[in-house]
């Protein structure tokens, strides 16, 4: 290295603090329209954060407003301890996208967006129950469902392994295209199970864990969904003790066996390496982890096939995460935060951001759900097309909690009650009466 | 320059300059006030990033889960009678005491053998057994994660080639908290090491030569000498670490987030799940705070212990 290119401490300091900035994106306009403060997930996909920072750039230009955009990480709960943070100082960004819970969380100093989620749903109609169980508090929406960020995280599964040990041919039960098939209605959790003692049998058992992390959590809730157990009923009573809740847990007695003998280790990322390392058969996953085998594996990317989770007695719930664009009360732009956010989830804003990121993003709005992203996203050609729920799935969103209120629900999710129900009955011995009378003593501490 | 009836200035400056710098001078030459004006700044960061923090996090501890209402000692009763948190205190004192129980023997063992070590190489191993210490812990607790990870563990790869089954490192209770405790005791037994083998560097050779002529066996040199000698740093350093563990979070968190079936939850790991992740930050803060009056009252009994020895030593 020559003396003229000498790292100094000087430079390096610089160098660092260049570094440093690199998250935030500062647009500048006239600003006649004043400042705004916006502070959106970081994508896992880089696009996507390119492609929303060139949407805000676009708006800020267009309304003459200043605006500054950071992205904040998941990672850490970074994102989690930013909203906490903000909420409990009352100052920080105007605008932030809230993770899953966050808007019940945090509601009491949250804007009502009644008036932009009211324009949004008359024109591309109205949104599930879902969206209003997670962004409504007394009536009106506290935030706006927002497409970046929001996945469900259903099966992802090999076709080729499928096919060849499990007798399943994915392709022929959800094929790409607008099509109930009769062999869908096979897909049920005996056939899961048939599938999940196949795959162990050959060394490549299903990647479904049993941890305390959120995979986890949206498979074990959505599991006891489709028995019909449910924990607490929407107007706050237990009603844990039922004969769903033992069938779900009977039903676990059988699966877990035929799991990974680390399921109640599994974090969020061990799943999505088992996949591109071809040690599994089936993960549940939105589809970044077929995304990073795209990159690392193209073999293995190659066999995955997204398609909605089993059907149990009582139907089939789709794991289902989402994020939420929303404005703090103590914001000193509300208006412009208001008119960005519903810019930004226009039919052309959300297209652009779900073309870049292979389709990850859910557009909360059913009516969205005809961008060609998910059937054109390959190989294999169609691997996604039953990544988003579509009409003739007959298939649920679902979070685990519902249909409790949120304040209890929160908790049941984040202290994964589900994951450890089933760990006291597998892994604890537990016999099911009492590992029910444990968690009825849990959720009895959740209503305090 | 002063004209005529006008009021002679330089005349007042020094009339009044000697009694004004008498003054400053007197009070420059208080030291105890010279040391305070000079920790003033760090008194003033202490009281804004630790005093207040906590005093908050006391007030905010004794609001309900909305924080509009006093409830008083209600969210520390309720914790009481919840069987989840009983299990954290119980898995945070075994978490904190077995760890600086571990990380005191162990750091006493190093300390000696590197005090037999000549000084010249002594440097080499003291760098060497320090960097557990330097490296940050997020980082390390990521190395060690990594050996004990479900799908592809060295460590049971290890144990495979020895044909002796794997161990699910993570997912049982066990095995869990003995990571936790093996992954602390390896962080932070370098701390320990370092200020025993100062302490023993400080201790007097002549006692030892002393001991020798008497014909002190080597254990009675330690039971007799090096142990007395050392008690004020074991004593400080036990309860920094007591403290420090106490409040662990990252090793918890990155190894197991409190899994399985909440074994490994300690008090900071539960407090993130019940204030910040479950959206009752009253509820965490209080789950944070339930250790303050024991390691406090803890704190004032060995520091006193340590002013009472240092006096008797002056």
């Amino acid at each position: 290295m020559g003396s003229g290119q000498r790292i100094t401490r000087r430079r390096a300091l610089r160098l660092a603090a260049a570094t440093g900035a690199l998250p935030l994106v500062h647009i500048r306009t006239s600003h006649a329209a004043g400042r705004l403060s916006v502070g959106f997930w970081d994508h896992w996909v880089p696009q996507g954060n390119e492609v929303m920072a060139k949407q805000i750039a676009a708006w800020a230009e267009k309304n003459k407003v200043e605006v500054n955009f950071d992205r904040i990480t998941s990672s850490g709960n970074k994102l989690l301890v930013t909203v906490a943070a903000e909420d409990q100082a009352r100052t920080g960004h105007d605008v932030l996208s809230f993770p899953t819970w966050e808007v019940q969380n945090h509601h009491a100093k949250l804007e009502p967006m009644d008036d932009v989620v009211g324009r949004l749903e008359a024109k591309y109609g109205a949104l599930d129950p879902f969206y209003q169980y997670l962004g409504k508090v007394d009536g009106h929406w506290m935030a706006v469902p927002a497409s970046s960020g929001s996945q469900y995280k259903g099966p992802c599964a090999r076709l080729d392994l499928f096919r060849e040990h499990c007798g399943i041919d994915l392709p022929a039960m959800y094929p790409a295209r607008a099509e109930h098939t009769a062999l869908s209605d096979t897909w049920t959790f005996e056939t899961f199970l048939k599938a999940a003692a196949a795959s162990k049998k050959i060394g490549k058992p299903f990647g479904i864990g049993l941890g305390t992390t959120a995979d986890s959590v949206d498979t074990s809730g959505s599991i006891f969904a489709s028995f019909g157990a449910q924990f607490v009923d929407a107007k706050g009573a237990i009603t844990i003790k039922s004969d769903a809740t033992r069938a779900a847990l009977e039903y676990m007695k059988r699966l877990v066996p035929e799991l990974p003998q680390d399921v109640y280790s599994f974090d969020d990322a061990i799943d999505n390496r088992m996949l591109i390392g071809d040690q599994t058969t089936l993960i549940y996953n939105p589809p970044s982890a077929w995304a990073v085998a795209l990159r690392d594996a193209p073999k293995v990317a190659a066999q995955c096939w997204s398609f909605p989770t089993p059907a149990g007695p009582a139907g089939r719930f789709i794991p289902m995460n989402i994020f939420q664009f929303g404005v703090w009360s103590f914001s000193r732009n509300k208006t412009a935060g208001k008119e960005l956010i519903e810019y930004l989830m226009q039919r052309e804003q959300v297209q652009q951001r779900c073309n870049v990121v292979y389709g990850f993003d859910i557009p909360p709005f059913d009516s969205m759900l005809d961008f060609d992203v998910w059937e054109k996203a390959g190989p294999p050609p169609g691997t996604l097309y039953n990544y988003p729920l579509r009409p003739f799935h007959k298939a649920n969103r679902w979070i685990t909690g519902l249909p409790a209120p949120p304040q209890i629900a929160v908790q049941i999710y984040n202290q994964a009650l589900t994951c450890n129900l089933i760990a006291k009955v597998t892994q604890g011995g537990l016999p099911i009466e009492k590992a029910i009378a444990w968690a009825e003593n849990e959720l009895e501490g959740y209503m305090g | 320059m002063a004209q005529a009836g006008s009021i002679p200035i330089a005349e007042t400056v020094v009339a009044l300059a000697p009694s004004a710098r008498g003054r400053l001078h007197t009070f420059m030459r208080r030291r105890s006030m010279v040391g305070f004006v000079m920790a003033l700044p760090l008194i003033a960061l202490i009281a804004g990033l630790v005093v207040y923090p906590a005093l908050y996090a006391i007030y905010l501890s004794l609001l309900d889960k909305s924080m509009t209402r006093f409830v008083g000692w209600h969210n520390f009763v309720f914790l009481l009678n919840r069987a989840t948190f009983r299990m954290v205190v119980f898995q945070s004192v075994l978490f904190a005491v077995s760890a600086v129980v571990a990380k005191a023997f162990i750091g006493f063992v190093l300390a000696h053998l590197m005090h037999a070590i000549p000084s010249r190489r002594q440097r080499f191993y003291r760098g060497l057994l320090l960097i557990p210490w330097v490296i940050p812990l997020a980082l390390s607790t990521l190395g060690w994660w990594w050996l004990f990870d479900p799908t592809y563990s060295a460590l049971n790869w290890l144990l495979n080639q020895l044909g002796l089954p794997s161990v699910s490192w993570l997912g049982q209770p066990g095995w869990a908290r003995f990571c936790m405790i093996l992954v602390n005791t390896w962080w932070g037994e370098p701390f320990f090491m370092i200020m025993y083998l100062a302490a023993l560097k400080s201790v007097p050779e002549q006692l030892f030569e002393a001991a020798a002529i008497d014909g002190a066996s080597g254990l009675q040199k330690l039971r007799y000498i090096t142990l007395p000698m050392m008690r004020n740093v074991i004593s400080l350093t036990v309860l920094f670490s007591l403290i420090v563990t106490f409040a662990n979070f990252d090793i918890v968190r990155i190894l197991t987030n409190g899994g399985p079936l909440n074994t490994t939850h300690i008090f900071a790991t539960y407090a993130f799940q019940v204030g910040i992740q479950s959206g009752n930050i009253p509820l965490g803060a209080a789950v944070s705070l339930f250790m303050l009056p024991v390691l406090a009252i803890a704190a004032v009994f060995v520091l006193r212990g340590v002013t009472r020895r240092s006096q008797e030593a002056m």
